[in-house]
């Protein structure tokens, strides 16, 4: 769901500002990917303050003890939402940066595989838990992290996103889970191949996660 | 400076959230574990409370906090005191541009990126991490802000181990901590 659709925000200036304020850097993190930089955001102090008060506006009300955030840059936006709204914060991070007891839950990326871990007893069962990320691209790393969320018996209401495509593509799926966007990723590349049977070739996803047109697994242009 | 003195029952109320866990990462290292502090959404607030309240008003226009854990902490403060927030990155998070600034750990090396053109010259800046320990992580942080022109003006963290003397590695740079721990 886009912030921008619903009754309230529908032309909101605020998320023009914000989309505007976040810099696409081509060929990063490899070629064929356009990077949505969400640190040209954090650099508008306006901007910024308008996407936490975003978030803040939707969740306060909802009854959410917990926000997820993962590492890093969900690290960037989920403690000022947990803060305004009077959850904790729970951290989600690669393997071994938490120390003491921790449940870890594995998920896939274009090669190979990463790790998501937290904390044992940082989420108590039935807990209202957000789940926040500056980006969602497959929405692999947003599913493994709802599942670990569930494994340690939280309920998670929501993931939000800054930025995000309109269908999150991919085997993922998000287990059913709402996901809320701000903003869909800018500045695709006009794609240069002639379409075959005069149906396109390049598909939006393709050229914004750089995955291979036709490949059975979308590349993840989510890195943390 | 530690805010011990003055605010007595909230810094207490925050020094009794942190967790140490023994042995973390290798043996011998007491860790000083943040995230418990974090799971208390008052005493979160009355630390970040207590930093806004020190910097707000004093022409800051730039937090800098340090991958990961200032990235939990600086923000909130930007936010309140009307700044942006600058990340200070390991190699090769940051797309585009980058300065590189290498510092020394107990074995080794690593190295910290900031953003060309994220803090413009004259820029005063506050650099946040959750500890300071010997303080070359700070070090290395100052030093990349003073390389585009910045004035640090000081270094905040939440905890302070003063047996490893990192007040000294700053270059005279104030240093103000919430908890000390020995």
């Amino acid at each position: 769901m886009f912030a921008g659709d619903q009754n309230g925000l529908q032309g909101d200036p605020r998320l023009k500002a914000i989309s505007e304020a976040i810099r696409v850097v081509p060929h990063f993190p490899k070629p064929g990917i356009m990077f949505q930089d969400i640190t040209t955001l954090l650099l508008d102090h306006k901007a910024f303050k308008d996407t936490v008060d975003i978030f803040v506006d939707r969740y306060r009300d909802m009854g959410i003890s917990v926000v997820a955030g993962v590492e890093a840059r969900g690290f960037m936006f989920g403690p000022s939402i947990a803060l305004a709204i009077g959850a904790k914060f729970v951290p989600l991070r690669k393997p071994r940066k938490l120390p003491g007891e921790v449940i870890s839950e594995a998920y896939v990326l274009e090669y190979g595989m990463d790790c998501l871990e937290m904390h044992v007893g940082a989420v108590q069962p039935g807990e209202r838990t957000l789940v926040i990320d500056d980006l969602v691209a497959t929405g692999g790393t947003l599913s493994a992290a709802i599942r670990l969320l569930e494994r340690a018996g939280a309920q998670v209401v929501e993931c939000a996103c800054v930025v995000g495509l309109r269908e999150v593509k991919g085997q993922h799926g998000l287990n059913g889970k709402p996901l809320y966007i701000l903003v869909e990723p800018r500045q695709q590349i006009n794609c240069s191949a002639p379409p075959v049977n005069g149906v396109e070739t390049c598909r939006h996803d393709d050229l914004i996660l750089g995955g291979n047109f036709g490949s059975p697994v979308n590349t993840t242009s989510k890195s943390d | 400076m530690s805010a011990y003195r003055d605010k007595d029952p909230l810094i207490h109320g925050i020094q009794s959230k942190i967790r140490v866990v023994p042995n973390f990462p290798k043996p011998g290292i007491m860790f000083q574990d943040i995230t418990t502090l974090l799971l208390d959404p008052k005493a979160f607030k009355d630390t970040v409370d207590l930093f806004v309240e020190r910097y707000k008003g004093k022409n800051i226009s730039v937090v800098a906090g340090i991958e990961a854990r200032g990235f939990i902490f600086g923000p909130p403060i930007a936010l309140e005191i009307g700044a942006k927030f600058v990340p200070l990155r390991k190699p090769k998070k940051l797309p585009g541009k980058v300065i590189s600034e290498e510092y020394v750990l107990e074995y080794g090396k690593d190295c910290l990126e900031m953003h060309v053109g994220a803090v413009e010259p004259g820029e005063r800046a506050l650099v946040v991490d959750d500890l300071i320990a010997t303080g070359g992580t700070l070090c290395a942080a100052m030093q990349l802000l003073e390389r585009v022109g910045a004035e640090v003006v000081e270094c905040a963290c939440v905890i302070e181990l003063p047996d490893l003397k990192g007040r000294e590695r700053l270059n005279g740079k104030p240093l103000y901590v919430l908890v000390e721990s020995r």
